[in-house]
């Protein structure tokens, strides 16, 4: 093959070349490596100071958007380099490989059969007729049911298993270009937001992901109860869980129950569970012995208002965890005595009433019930792009298995008049594993050599 | 009867298969090749049941998971994925010299799993919950398991076609070297492990991606672990068109094959031990 000179010519080679494919594959490796190494997208303090560079290396590599890499214009050029190819190389194969699908060559002829590496030759008995009939019949039994064209006094027969096997690589192609379009869609309408709804209240807007940003909704988001659950024995948690529901116009359309894992939908917005925390002071349930009369009380209160004991003392709540070093929720509290004097701080376990006998202060102290309000953290993203992407990458798969386990299989007879018989010739081709075709090939010239030598 | 000892069994199997297949490379004796592929088996079973009986064990305690939810677990798990990868191409080839350089993977996997990693069951965490937890690890590790056997072979590969260089044309290959199949036939099974591990890992990457939608509202944020599975990608994407371009057959696909297979146990171990990241869970 000459090189081409003209300019055009060239840079359309350079851009369907298979090299520049594995190259440009191989520098997204490399590239992709730093963003890994480097976080991403934190402040410049941060870098100055676990990075060790100075002021000018930090401007240097934000110059050359290091820190953000995957969205770089170096990052997005070379994407859009692998895409370009991609389109190329597909452009140029494609057309030849529809026409070798759509038309297929039907009469082989002594050119092509010298072409294939798997042929045969056999001379029958019988008449034309009857030798076509046999033929047609063991390839339709063997293989897949020929066309037959007759021209010249030869007979021709062609058949193939297949053939949109060929067309399993542009179906992979396609489909990342898909992935590609579908990320692009999320990324120009879509948006990620964050939002906290403190239990019993609703909110209306969400925000953008600096936090800057009000997003208005259509509807309202009610959280009616949070809750995490822990795994018995633990501090491992075991379930975040919102009970939340949509609101239009005042109406309730839609309750769901989320958790990590298992979001809302509503409106082409996804709320994700995400994060949690405590919303105002816990309110505090008490019972309380007076270890010298023995006298019990229970007492109910909020964080840092005083609690009347008998004899003029006072339970000041000041501080909840609800799970404190793993034995499940706990209260801080101390307790002032009628003449002013107040205690050390001390903590108590919900799960271990008896605990604080020991303690030895004037009054036993136990927490039967300590409620604390929680705000949700939810996650809020819209991606009108997200379908798309799924579309991609269903053909992907389904693409490259088509392309790596289908091959497109072609079988060629023609039957010519001889002067003791007919001669027949075989050939036939795969466009891909050629090693298990032979042995298939090898087979059927058997089956050949014996259903026509018979006669 | 507990999960502990068929993991020891497993780990004793592979050790004995590993060295059998070292002793039939020197020995060139047939036999050994056949006592050691059973040996494969008998490990591969008992490797089998030791998961199983770990499944059990956990869903006794009360935890409904599928053992594959620690680093303890994905290791022997890749062990296992191994070695039903290179049996099946044993069944298919039959070429018994392979054995000594895909056991190891698998061998060293277990003798790092029960040394040195945690192997008490512990309930999922929440973000874990989720049936695509065993869609992603399942597809990743079948596709990790089919590189590593391409790893292998690849090394035999630049091993072979490098002695092949060195010595006079004609003069047939003796020694160790005799029990390796053919450089073509090393570089085929090199591409067929690939084109089995290739949609796997594309699998493994999209139920992570889906996943990772459904819990977090994002398919792909450029995480370590999911930038290092596209890097993974990206080099037997390269392998594969690689096959198609003169100059690229032969050496050095065999190195793109090595290369890939080591970013996969970067990807797998290097992420989660020295990177930070969303996928942390597995850590030590």
């Amino acid at each position: 093959m000459s090189k081409p000179t003209r300019f055009e010519d060239r840079l359309w080679d350079f851009f369907c070349s298979l090299k520049l494919t594995i190259i440009t594959l191989i520098l997204l490796a490399l590239t992709s490596i730093i963003g890994t190494i480097i976080q991403q997208g934190k402040p410049k303090e941060e870098y100055l100071q676990n990075l060790g560079i100075s002021e000018g290396t930090y401007e240097l590599l934000n110059a050359l958007q290091v820190f953000n890499m995957y969205h770089s214009w170096w990052f997005l050029a070379l994407m859009g380099l692998f895409a370009v190819n991609l389109i190329c190389c597909s452009i140029k194969r494609f057309p030849k490989v529809w026409k070798t699908v759509r038309e297929p060559t039907l009469t082989a002829d002594d050119g092509l059969f010298r072409t294939l590496s798997n042929r045969d030759e056999v001379v029958a008995a019988g008449s034309m007729e009857s030798v076509k009939t046999q033929v047609q019949a063991l390839l339709s039994k063997k293989f897949a049911s020929p066309v037959v064209t007759e021209a010249d006094g030869k007979v021709y027969l062609f058949a193939q298993k297949a053939p949109y096997a060929r067309f399993g690589v542009y179906v992979t192609h396609l489909s990342i270009l898909i992935i590609f379009f579908g990320a692009m869609l999320g990324n120009v309408f879509g948006y990620k937001a964050f939002v906290n709804i403190v239990e019993g209240s609703s909110v209306n807007a969400v925000w953008g992901r600096a936090g800057q940003e009000r997003i208005p909704l259509d509807f309202e988001v009610y959280c009616e109860d949070f809750e995490v659950t822990f795994y018995d024995g633990g501090g491992r948690p075991k379930d975040y869980t919102s009970d939340l529901i949509v609101r239009e116009n005042g109406r309730e359309v839609l309750r769901k129950t989320i958790e990590v894992n298992d979001p809302l939908q509503y409106g082409g917005l996804t709320f994700y569970q995400s994060s949690y925390g405590p919303a105002g002071d816990p309110t505090y349930r008490f019972r309380v012995t007076e270890r010298a009369t023995g006298e019990t009380v229970e007492v109910t209160g909020q964080q840092g208002a005083p609690l009347a004991l008998p004899g003029g003392a006072a339970l000041i709540p000041m501080g909840y965890a609800s799970n404190y070093q793993n034995f499940g929720p706990a209260a801080q509290v101390s307790v002032r005595m009628d003449s002013g004097q107040r205690g050390n701080p001390f903590i108590i376990l919900q799960n271990h009433p008896q605990f604080d006998e020991r303690r030895g202060g004037p009054f036993i102290v136990s927490l039967l019930e300590a409620e604390q309000n929680y705000y949700t953290g939810l996650q809020v993203t819209k991606d009108p792009g997200v379908w798309v992407v799924w579309l991609g990458c269903f053909l992907l798969v389904a693409g490259s298995l088509v392309a790596f386990f289908l091959s497109h299989r072609r079988i060629w007879v023609t039957l010519q008049p001889l002067e003791h018989g007919i001669g027949v010739k075989l050939g036939g081709v795969a466009h891909r594993n050629q090693p298990a075709f032979t042995l298939y090939f090898d087979e059927l010239k058997k089956d050949f050599n014996q259903a026509l030598a018979e006669k | 009867m507990t999960s502990s000892l068929f993991f020891n069994l497993t780990t004793v199997a592979y050790f004995a298969a590993m060295v059998l297949f070292l002793i039939l490379l020197v020995s060139r004796n047939e036999k050994l090749g056949w006592v050691a592929i059973a040996v494969s088996w008998a490990g591969f079973a008992a490797n089998t049941a030791a998961i199983g009986i770990r499944w059990y064990e956990a869903y006794a305690m009360g935890y409904h998971q599928a053992p594959l939810s620690n680093l303890y677990e994905s290791v022997v798990f890749f062990a296992w994925s191994i070695l039903l990868i290179y049996l099946l191409f044993d069944l298919k080839y039959r070429y018994r010299a392979i054995g000594a350089f895909v056991l190891p993977f698998a061998f060293f996997g277990m003798i790092w799993a029960q040394w040195s990693l945690d192997a008490t069951i512990q309930p999922l965490v929440p973000a874990l919950q989720s049936n695509w937890l065993t869609y992603h690890v399942i597809t990743c590790f079948i596709g990790y398991a089919a590189f590593a056997v391409a790893c292998g072979v690849s090394i035999m590969y630049l091993i072979k076609v490098g002695k092949e260089e060195r010595s006079a044309e004609d003069s047939p290959i003796g020694g160790i070297l005799g029990m390796f199949p053919s450089t073509k036939v090393l570089d085929d099974i090199n591409y067929k492990a690939i084109m089995v591990g290739f949609p796997m890992l594309t699998l493994g990457i999209i139920t992570g991606a889906a996943w990772a939608n459904y819990a977090w509202g994002t398919y792909w944020s450029w995480d370590p672990k999911e930038t290092w599975s596209l890097i993974v990608w990206f080099i037997y994407a390269a392998f594969l068109h690689a096959r198609f371009t003169r100059g690229w057959v032969g050496r050095r696909a065999a190195w793109l094959s090595i290369i890939g297979f080591a970013a996969t146990l970067f990807c797998y171990l290097g992420v989660n031990l020295v990177l930070s990241g969303l996928h942390s869970y597995g850590g030590a």
